[in-house]
């Protein structure tokens, strides 16, 4: 055990010293944005098309992390809200006719509704039935876009348009990456914002021991379902500009796989970590497409990576507070 | 005895058949230090889950303050004005000891999402509230550690005084406090009656005392009541309870009676 310990603070000792010293993270913080500025210049199309998706994932890596990091509710139905997002723009927009920036707010109010739904009545329950409940809704979500005919059956909904932003048509990969990278920038913020504040310590409460909690007056039921419905915001806006950047969206974009990958790439980076899951969901999808060159063996080669990172860092990459000593 | 801070009348509660308690009369007034003892499974802590919501005893009603407290929830209890410790330390572990005050102020505080991400004047001047009460209420326990450290890294014995300031965070008018002696030396218990007339004095709280010390319980209570199999046997003073026949004989139904009730 103290010999993995040793081996994975050789490895990720590095990481220590931006969680204990200020000026090395905000400098690491500079050089981020920098190189998210520059970087389509310095790498090209392809890659910057994947760094646009895998930014998305920041965003819905991040509203996750909310849901199982901070509150410690497993959700296992996550793409639900992905495709809440996907879809309120899609028939909004298609159907009829509506101004894309209008139909974000109608995303975010769907989102929020459908957490009520599933939240409300399961989160009086223990959290191991969320799971099963949030596993159905995920696959209830997906088989209804799959079959109704105004999600456009198993073809999906194609032609979204575009949006224009005060004149900008946001249309081309370098458009989209820098509206990711706002995304991206957004959802961290406001995940530092309420990591710090009452309701974020509430979570942590709640996860940690629910009587206790409760004990010290706080309700649980509804600290649970403000980060149920939080994250439900996240991934239906992230979800609402993936079907602008596609342009169309099928139900298959939105499986069971769909909320496990996201779900992994919080687990891997480490649940409640803000960096850390922003690690995790940059692993999750640069991590296969780097391994490109080894043909067939790629993804279990990158299985078996993922493997020894849980087998060395149990509770994700990043490293806790006070965790290396 | 109708102006008691706490009255329970008839408190009747049952697991699967079983009594737990049975026909349950006893009041806490205001600015009183009272306890209850009584032989191991007697009752007490279910008595305390009764009290604070955990439990939804099948008979009798618990008022407070003028409310009757059996249609709250827990959170809805502490938020009443009733704060508890716990029997066994429950501290929130990888948290620190000002995280872990904190908590106590959850429900004398209000700023949700919107407010926490746009930072509003009222959210940053409540945050400023909560970190102020808090470091005060660990001050006024005697926590004189770093604040920053986990709390579960602390010394058993402040880890004990870091529950009760925790609790104090909630502004209570009752504090129930589950055997707080539990593990202490003889210093720490002397610091603890200390502590619980300060609570009493200073801050105008009453107190509601499970403790297997008798000599800390005789020392520190107004008044204290004897529960065993469920059922509230005595009540009175230190001195009426040690005389009182039938407390004796429920502690010498015990092995260890005898020696529990010498002073």
């Amino acid at each position: 055990m103290s010999e993995q310990k040793v081996l994975s603070a050789r490895l990720f000792g590095p990481l220590a010293v931006l969680v204990e010293n200020s000026k090395a993270r905000w400098t690491a913080i500079g050089a981020i944005l920098i190189l998210m500025a520059i970087g389509p210049f310095i790498f090209g199309q392809y890659a910057t098309v994947i760094m646009t998706n895998a930014l998305l994932y920041v965003v819905l890596a991040l509203g996750l992390n909310i849901v199982v990091g901070y509150a410690g509710l497993l959700d296992l139905g996550y793409a639900a809200f992905f495709a809440i997002g996907a879809y309120t723009v899609g028939i909004l927009t298609q159907e009829f006719g509506v101004n894309f920036w209008l139909t974000l707010p109608v995303a975010v109010l769907a989102a929020a509704i459908g957490g009520i739904i599933i939240g409300g009545p399961t989160l009086r329950l223990r959290s191991d039935y969320l799971a099963i409940v949030t596993l159905g809704f995920g696959e209830i979500v997906r088989l209804s876009a799959r079959n109704l005919d105004i999600t456009g059956k198993a073809s999906g909904i194609s032609g979204i348009e575009q949006p224009y932003l005060f004149g900008w048509h946001i249309a081309g990969y370098l458009d989209f990456y820098y509206v990711f990278c706002v995304l991206a920038i957004l959802a961290v913020f406001v995940s530092v914002r309420l990591a710090n504040s009452r309701l974020g310590r509430a979570w942590l409460y709640v996860r940690h021991d629910e009587d206790v909690a409760e004990a010290m007056g706080i309700n649980r039921v509804r600290v649970k379902l403000a980060a149920y419905v939080i994250g439900a915001i996240f991934g239906s806006v992230g979800g609402a500009f993936f079907a602008a950047n596609l342009g169309a969206i099928s139900p298959e974009s939105f499986s069971f796989t769909q909320s496990v990958l996201i779900l992994m790439a919080v687990i891997l980076g480490g649940m409640g970590k803000i960096p850390g899951v922003i690690l995790g969901a940059l692993i999750i999808i640069l991590g296969p497409e780097l391994l490109r060159d080894l043909g067939p063996l790629r993804l279990l080669v990158f299985a078996v990576g993922l493997l020894l990172i849980m087998l060395f860092r149990p509770s994700g990459i990043w490293p806790g507070k006070g965790a290396q000593k | 005895m109708s102006e008691a801070l706490l009255n329970l009348t008839g408190v009747g509660l049952a697991f699967a058949g079983n009594t737990v308690l049975d026909d349950v009369n006893f009041q806490v007034p205001e600015k009183t230090v009272v306890s209850l003892i009584g032989p191991n499974g007697a009752g007490k802590t279910s008595l305390f889950n009764c009290i604070t919501g955990f439990y939804k005893p099948q008979m009798g009603s618990v008022m407070f303050d003028g409310r009757e407290m059996l249609k709250l929830k827990p959170h809805g209890v502490t938020a009443a004005g009733i704060a508890r410790t716990f029997q066994n330390l429950r501290l929130f572990n990888e948290m620190t000891v000002l995280e872990n005050v904190m908590s106590g102020m959850h429900c004398r505080s209000s700023a949700g999402a919107f407010a926490a991400i746009f930072r509003t004047p009222t959210q940053r001047r409540e945050e400023k509230e909560i970190d102020e009460f808090s470091r005060e209420c660990l001050d006024f326990c005697g926590v004189d550690d770093d604040v920053d450290r986990l709390a579960t890294t602390l010394a058993y014995g402040h880890q004990r005084r870091v529950e009760i300031a925790r609790a104090l965070a909630t502004k209570p008018k009752l504090l129930l406090l589950d055997e707080p002696a539990a593990g202490l030396n003889a210093g720490e218990k002397q610091d603890l009656v200390a502590l619980i007339n300060r609570i009493r004095d200073e801050r105008g709280i009453s107190v509601l005392l499970i403790e297997h010390d008798t000599g800390l319980v005789m020392k520190v209570s107004e008044r204290i009541h004897v529960l065993d199999h469920g059922v509230m046997i005595a009540e009175g003073t230190a001195k009426e309870i040690q005389s009182n026949p039938k407390v004796i004989e429920a502690y010498l139904g015990q092995e260890d009676g005898e020696a529990s009730l010498e002073l």
